[in-house]
């Protein structure tokens, strides 16, 4: 092959959690270190509040629209941490032990929630995850823990990686956190990547990934331009000993797809079992008088609520129905959350509505209302049931607009177990929020863009079983050595709760096996960072587990 | 499914008229003047027309731009089929779709975006930027709009920024115990 190629140890394809925190750790033990990422480097000043076409916003995210489902997902340095919300809760027990569609456990048996929590105690010291306290809890969040409270159910305020004595309350944090009081990998992980000598190239998209003679990895990228996306500006290849794939759950099996040419036969589960983490929304319509005469609410200017815009993000969740107890599919947790005007509002349905329901005469009534609207994340147990078809010429999606929206090639068909768990939360979300006419409540229409996940998961799975699993209970790819995957696509299946703490788990839990693997192609790396800020207590804790992630 | 002698000139004023009646129909507003035809005047207030629909779409960042006069050629195929199906009598001086009445409109944009239809997509992706010119004004810097009181922003109710630009809110929150904890709940606040 060429003798012009590029070289680098560690080739990490995605700079979201699954990508910063593999690129933090090898860089800090000694690897040279090279990341791509497919959007742009924006940094905190450059985020801007701002919904036009082309701003800050629609150039860090994704919408790209399937058959049967959605995936909203991030698209910059720093992938989904610049456009989470920041909640950062750890799966419930009963997950891990989760049959799903195959009938048998779905998890590696390695992994459980004993086993993960020294590796999400790492995530929590490395983000600042923290409980929060009523006083940070916004308007919206208290609202719904007060309807919680008054139907019977609890309510919490949520674990989020933000510093809140940064925080304004903008509501604008899927647009970048200007203030950086989001913990996004842009405050912590990737600066400490950088810091240890990692390069990180923005703009670049992986097309997809060939052999060379030697047995390392060629990976092939085209160069995106920096405003519209459907332009290419160049291309390039750059070879690598051990490739880190983390392009997240709607990209990383399209490039697998796609390299299989080159490659050989990838295991039948890449592509696969993706799962939109059962997620669903409701919105409310609130009644801001009966709002005040249930509970008492008062902003203190003699509103009740109307406070859809102030805020970041979810704030409290309930948990009533994460109880390990229940059967497979019952169990969800119905959380508050903001979502911005532009590409959600459309799918708000209007409640009793006489004509169509979410457009129209009676839709643009609930526009008026938009300040008392409050929605309803819920996070249930789907069936994985998404199948990613043939590859699209590049990139995963054929791109429509400059920025933001494409066309991908997922189809997601619910089951009568996804139906039935998505027609429960809903039902519990009405009971709670319809109770003594608070509101009016309808879920998202699925007709016009199918389901839709802010969190894709599982199209490339960890698991124990060659079928039903892309990875190896060390995120290494079946028959493909060299080649991990630490994004949301090697998490089993759906979680019940928001997943970027699982996520970063998994990929901390992973970092050992890939150190291992780099030394023995001869790479110069040791394992055992502290966290991105120095912090060592998260390390002492998974030292003495590293025997158990070593390959003999 | 197209004739010669039913295709309507796709571009220019036909265009533009049909176009506006696709986006009144997503967020209907008041007419801009008597005789106005491609509004409804089914509400009262600005609606996605207003609010800039026509210049949402007509930008190349949308990626619809150049598909406009298939668009609209096409919805007013469909509105001459759905009238003839329902014995309608379409005014002849306007395009089809917009002789249509609203609920007529509305209820051809359903058929249209139902799953299964083979163009449902196209129908989407349009519905949805009518929709952003009026709740999002993605066409316009959004403080701007606000300023210059964008129909859709100020129907909404959506606040004014400070003056950089920038949001932010001093009291967001009740910052009162609304609600009992989970009994199963870790010190940081995790599910147990």
């Amino acid at each position: 092959m060429s003798s012009t190629a590029e070289h680098t140890d560690v080739l990490v394809i995605g700079s979201g959690f699954g990508g910063a925190i593999a690129a933090y750790h090898l860089a800090a033990g000694g690897a040279k270190v090279t990341v791509l990422e497919r959007g742009p480097w924006l940094k905190s000043a450059d985020f801007e509040h701002d919904y036009k076409l082309g701003s800050s916003y629609t150039r860090a995210f994704d919408f790209v629209v399937g058959d049967g489902m959605s995936i909203l997902g991030g698209n910059c340095v720093g992938g989904g941490s610049v456009v989470y919300f920041a909640a950062m809760p750890r799966a419930p027990r009963f997950v891990f032990d989760r049959q799903g569609s195959i009938g048998r456990r779905m998890w590696p048996g390695a992994v459980s929630r004993d086993t993960l929590d020294p590796w999400y105690d790492r995530v929590e010291e490395s983000l600042s995850v923290a409980k929060q306290d009523w006083n940070d809890v916004s308007y919206a969040g208290g609202l719904w823990a007060a309807a919680c409270d008054h139907a019977g159910r609890t309510a919490n305020p949520l674990a989020v990686a933000i510093d809140n004595t940064k925080c304004v309350n903008c509501n604008w944090m899927m647009a970048g956190c200007r203030f950086e009081a989001k913990q996004s990998l842009l405050v912590n992980y990737l600066p400490a990547a950088l810091a240890h000598g990692a390069e990180i190239r923005p703009l670049h998209e992986v097309q997809h990934i060939s052999r060379t003679s030697d047995g390392d990895y060629r990976v092939h990228y085209n160069v995106i331009h920096d405003e519209d996306y459907r332009l290419q500006a160049g291309s390039g290849v750059i070879e690598a000993k051990i490739v880190v794939m983390a392009a997240g759950a709607g990209a990383t099996p399209v490039i697998l797809q796609r390299s299989e040419a080159h490659l050989g036969t990838m295991p039948r589960a890449v592509g696969r079992y993706f799962s939109g983490n059962g997620e669903r929304l409701n919105t409310a319509i609130i009644d801001e008088k009966r709002a005040a005469e249930l509970f008492g609410l008062d902003r203190g200017d003699g509103l009740a609520y109307a406070a859809n815009q102030i805020g970041k993000g979810p704030t409290v969740a309930s948990w009533d129905k994460l109880d390990g107890s229940l059967p497979e599919y019952s169990r969800y947790s119905l959380e508050q959350l903001y979502f911005p005007p532009g590409l959600g509002t459309i799918l708000a349905q209007v409640p009793d509505a006489a004509g169509p329901t979410w457009f129209g005469r009676e839709k643009k009534e609930i526009l008026k209302k938009w300040t008392s609207w409050l929605t309803i994340f819920s996070m249930i147990e789907d069936d994985n049931e998404g199948v990613f078809g043939p590859p699209p010429a590049t990139g995963n999606a054929h791109r429509i607009s400059q920025q933001m929206l494409g066309r991908g090639n997922l189809r997601y068909d619910p089951t009568k177990n996804t139906l039935g768990a998505w027609a429960a939360s809903d039902a519990e979300v009405k009971e709670i929020l319809e109770k003594d006419g608070l509101a009016k409540v309808m879920p998202w229409t699925n007709d016009l863009v199918g389901a839709y996940t802010v969190h894709p998961l599982s199209s490339c799975r960890m698991g124990d079983d060659p079928l039903t699993s892309a990875l190896d209970d060390r995120n290494e790819l079946r028959d493909h050595p060299g080649i991990f995957v630490t994004d949301g696509s090697a998490v089993p299946g759906a979680l019940t709760v928001n997943p970027a703490m699982t996520i970063a788990a998994l990929a901390e839990r992973a970092v050992p096996g890939i150190v291992q693997a780099a030394q023995r192609k001869g790479i110069s790396v040791t394992y055992g960072a502290p966290a991105p800020d120095g912090s060592r207590s998260g390390r002492k804790k998974v030292l003495p587990l590293l025997p158990t992630l070593t390959r003999t | 499914m197209r004739s010669e002698n039913e295709r309507v000139a796709p571009d220019g004023e036909l265009r533009t008229i049909t176009l506006e009646a696709y986006a009144d129909t997503i967020v209907p507003g008041q007419k801009r003047h008597d005789g106005d035809r491609a509004i409804a005047g089914v509400a009262t207030g600005g609606g996605a027309v207003q609010a800039g629909a026509l210049e949402l779409l007509q930008w190349d960042a949308t990626g619809i731009h150049d598909g406009l006069d298939d668009l609209a050629r096409l919805v007013n195929e469909h509105a001459t089929a759905y009238a003839a199906e329902r014995s309608i009598a379409l005014d002849p001086s306007v395009p089809p779709f917009v002789a249509l009445e609203y609920d007529d409109r509305a209820a051809l944009i359903l058929l249209l975006t139902t799953p299964g239809h083979p163009e449902k997509d196209f129908w989407v992706m349009l519905s949805l930027f009518c929709n952003m010119a009026f709740d999002s004004a993605a066409h316009l810097p959004t403080a701007q709009a606000l300023a210059d009181g964008h129909p859709g922003l100020a129907a909404m109710g959506l606040s004014h920024p400070d003056a950089d630009g920038l949001w932010r809110f001093k009291d967001f929150g009740y910052g009162r115990e609304l609600a009992r904890l989970h009994p199963d709940t870790t010190p940081s606040g995790s599910p147990a």
